[in-house]
């Protein structure tokens, strides 16, 4: 049986300023991408997965000093920032793996995860498409006078996409309160950045809407940490958006499919000395927040709760085919 | 109950609605301080103010994505999309986001967004301005799609559609924004989404009409005296199959009048659905009247025979109902195309 019995709002108020807890959700991250990937590898799984390892300081970063009344639109890679979020590993493995308990009863998959209680909208399987309504969550924000802000995590793909000027011109143009944040893993599917995009910094396209624009040492959670409190804050004070680009690297290729031949000798390698999870443990450490025991025993805990969670996710039923007639439109006489 | 112009009966139908429940908001091109390019919305940035009704950039892709997300959140935007062959650059938005957030939710999150796009020929505005695209949005589940014919169904659509828990689409008939009507207003003039209404009765065919094609139908049969019934469908997705079957059954003989191009058009399923269910009354084989297979032209003489007329609907029903076979469209009659 699983042992966690925290909702998804409590994992997510867990984060706050505690950094043992944040790096347990990282390797918590970690582990249930290593599990799947190898699930997937087993066929154990079906269909396709995008994970996101070598990102984890991005989604942790974010969920520790975001609100759970805040709206997040996220990716198809969004395994990690759907946990960081709060979303329990039962329930994004149970949709991961196709099952009645799944956050969308197992009709959406790996790349649609959501949890309005802690505020995330369905992940979007369309590049750049959640950021336009990262905008529009910013406007339902702003109209009703509340002082929510919504964030937009995407990468640096989506960075080349109409939906990226349209939504950054937008937001800019209303002043809306809307984080833009940029996750800069050097790939865009099976393409390196630089033959895709004349230039690697994506922060500077902030000035072409005249909003704040600033790059991030995205392995590490300080930092993420750090932008993001200047740019909510500022987002919540009324003064409009910001553009955050987190400096992050993709470990995995980009789908189920992709072993990544085409990196670069060495570049994984080198990234690697920079793993998220090194750089928060070794922070923690030289502050002496937790020694080497405490968090030794933190990532045997996770890792052993990972491994029931997965058993337990192997046992439960696929869901009904009625599932598939569901929630397609409201209930005859519903208003809502 | 007043005399109003079609597009004075949609700014009126957003109007009572942003009176009675101010998480309504309108955005799209030039709708705030002009009122509109076909004045849609004169006078209800005045009324409503800025943060409620806004003007936004040429930018579809960008506010349509933002209604998704407002209405997610809990508003409800009415978007304008001024020609419908803008909503290609936003189609994403529709057809891939809003359409899908109840199911990829769990019924969490809803977007009951509208979005109006005006569409048809006739206006001299050429093949980028003049289609009707029905297509475009009729084939997705979790999308609705209506159709006014007049003033009066322009606000009752509206008011339905800005009420409804779910996206819809508004397909305005662009040569219709003129058209002078009584419109009953308030809680009588609201109509309900997936009710056709029969604006003809008769015995001999039905007729099954949407948008700017119930107009013409209506002429024609007038101008001819032609004994059918006219279903004017007025919602598309879900259309109203129990009033169309039931008109069948009684005349026996269908046909469906497009303002589209044949292939792949709305017809197709309406033919399909009724001949399936109802090939045993039926007296004839059921037929469509559309537009040809190509853009529309330019020309005043040519766009003027791209949308059928009223008295070629008098010539291919007269024959139908004398033969009892299905006529051919004038562009092969004529044997200026196949």
């Amino acid at each position: 049986m699983t042992t966690e019995t925290r909702s998804a709002l409590e994992r997510r108020r867990a984060l706050t300023g505690d950094p043992v807890e944040q790096y347990a959700r990282m390797v918590e991250i970690r582990e249930l991408e290593e599990r799947v990937n190898g699930l997937f590898a087993a066929g154990t799984i079906h269909g396709t997965t995008h994970l996101c390892m070598g990102q984890e300081a991005l989604a942790v970063g974010l969920a520790s000093v975001l609100r759970p009344t805040d709206t997040v639109t996220a990716t198809y890679r969004g395994h990690g920032v759907a946990l960081a979020l709060g979303m329990t590993p039962h329930t994004v493995l149970a949709e991961i793996m196709g099952r009645a308990e799944g956050c969308t009863g197992g009709v959406g998959g790996s790349m649609h995860l959501c949890d309005m209680s802690v505020g995330l909208l369905p992940t979007f399987a369309i590049i750049g498409a959640g950021m336009p309504v990262a905008v529009g969550a910013a406007l339902a924000h702003q109209n009703r006078n509340e002082d929510s802000v919504s964030v937009a995590v995407f990468g640096d793909g989506a960075a080349n996409i109409g939906a990226f000027h349209e939504a950054l011109n937008l937001a800019a143009v209303w002043n809306l309160p809307v984080v833009f944040l940029l996750d800069n893993n050097v790939y865009g599917e099976y393409s390196r950045i630089n033959l895709t995009t004349p230039f690697e910094d994506l922060y500077v396209r902030a000035t072409s809407y005249g909003i704040p624009g600033e790059a991030v040492d995205g392995m590490d959670i300080q930092a993420v940490q750090g932008a993001l409190e200047v740019a909510i804050a500022r987002a919540r004070a009324g003064d409009g958006p910001s553009l955050i680009e987190a400096k992050t690297y993709r470990f995995a290729g980009h789908s189920r499919a992709d072993t990544a031949p085409y990196r670069p000798e060495g570049e994984l390698e080198q990234w690697r000395n920079r793993d998220p999870l090194l750089v928060t443990r070794n922070s923690i450490l030289a502050a002496r927040t937790a020694d080497e025991t405490q968090l030794d025993a933190v990532e045997v805990e996770v890792r052993s709760e990972l491994g029931r969670v997965v058993a337990e996710v192997e046992l439960l039923p696929a869901p009904g085919v009625e599932a598939m007639f569901n929630n397609i439109y409201a209930p005859q006489g519903a208003q809502s | 109950m007043a005399k109003m112009r079609m597009n004075q009966a949609i700014t009126a139908a957003l109007a009572d609605e942003m009176r009675e429940d101010p998480s309504v908001m309108v955005m799209g091109e030039d709708i705030a301080a002009a009122g509109g390019p076909f004045k849609t919305s004169d006078g209800l940035l005045e009324e409503f103010g800025p943060l409620r009704v806004r003007d936004t950039p040429i930018s579809e892709m960008g506010f349509t994505g933002a209604a998704v997300g407002a209405s997610a959140m809990g508003l409800r935007p009415v978007v304008e999309i001024m020609f419908v062959e803008f909503l290609g650059v936003a189609l994403d938005a529709l057809v891939t986001e809003a359409a899908k957030f109840r199911y990829l939710s769990n019924g969490q999150v809803t977007c009951p967004m509208v979005v109006r796009a005006s569409v048809g020929s006739g206006l001299g505005f050429g093949c980028q301005h003049s289609q009707t695209l029905e297509n475009w949005v009729s084939a997705t589940p979790g999308l609705k799609v209506v159709s006014p014919s007049d003033p009066q169904t322009a606000y009752g659509l509206m008011r339905a559609a800005v009420r409804d828990p779910d996206p819809v689409i508004v397909l305005e008939p662009r040569p219709l924004y003129a058209q002078r009507g009584e419109v009953v207003t308030g809680e009588e003039g609201i109509l309900e989404i997936g009710k056709a209404r029969i604006v003809r009765t008769g015995s001999a065919a039905t007729l099954v009409t949407l948008g700017q094609t119930t107009g013409i139908a209506i002429a024609a049969a007038e101008s001819a005296d032609l004994d059918v019934e006219i279903v004017d469908l007025l919602t598309l997705v879900p259309w109203d199959m129990q009033t169309v079957l039931d008109s069948v059954l009684k005349t026996g003989r269908l046909i469906v009048v497009e303002a589209s191009p044949a292939s792949g058009g709305w017809g197709s399923e309406i033919l399909a659905s009724v001949t399936s269910r109802a090939f045993g009354s039926l007296k004839a084989a059921p037929f469509r009247i559309t537009s040809p297979d190509v853009p529309v032209p330019y020309a005043k003489d040519l766009e003027a025979r791209y949308l059928t007329e009223p008295d070629e609907i008098v010539t291919q029903v007269s024959e139908y109902l004398r033969t009892g076979l299905s006529p051919e469209p004038w562009w092969i009659r004529e044997g200026v195309a196949r």
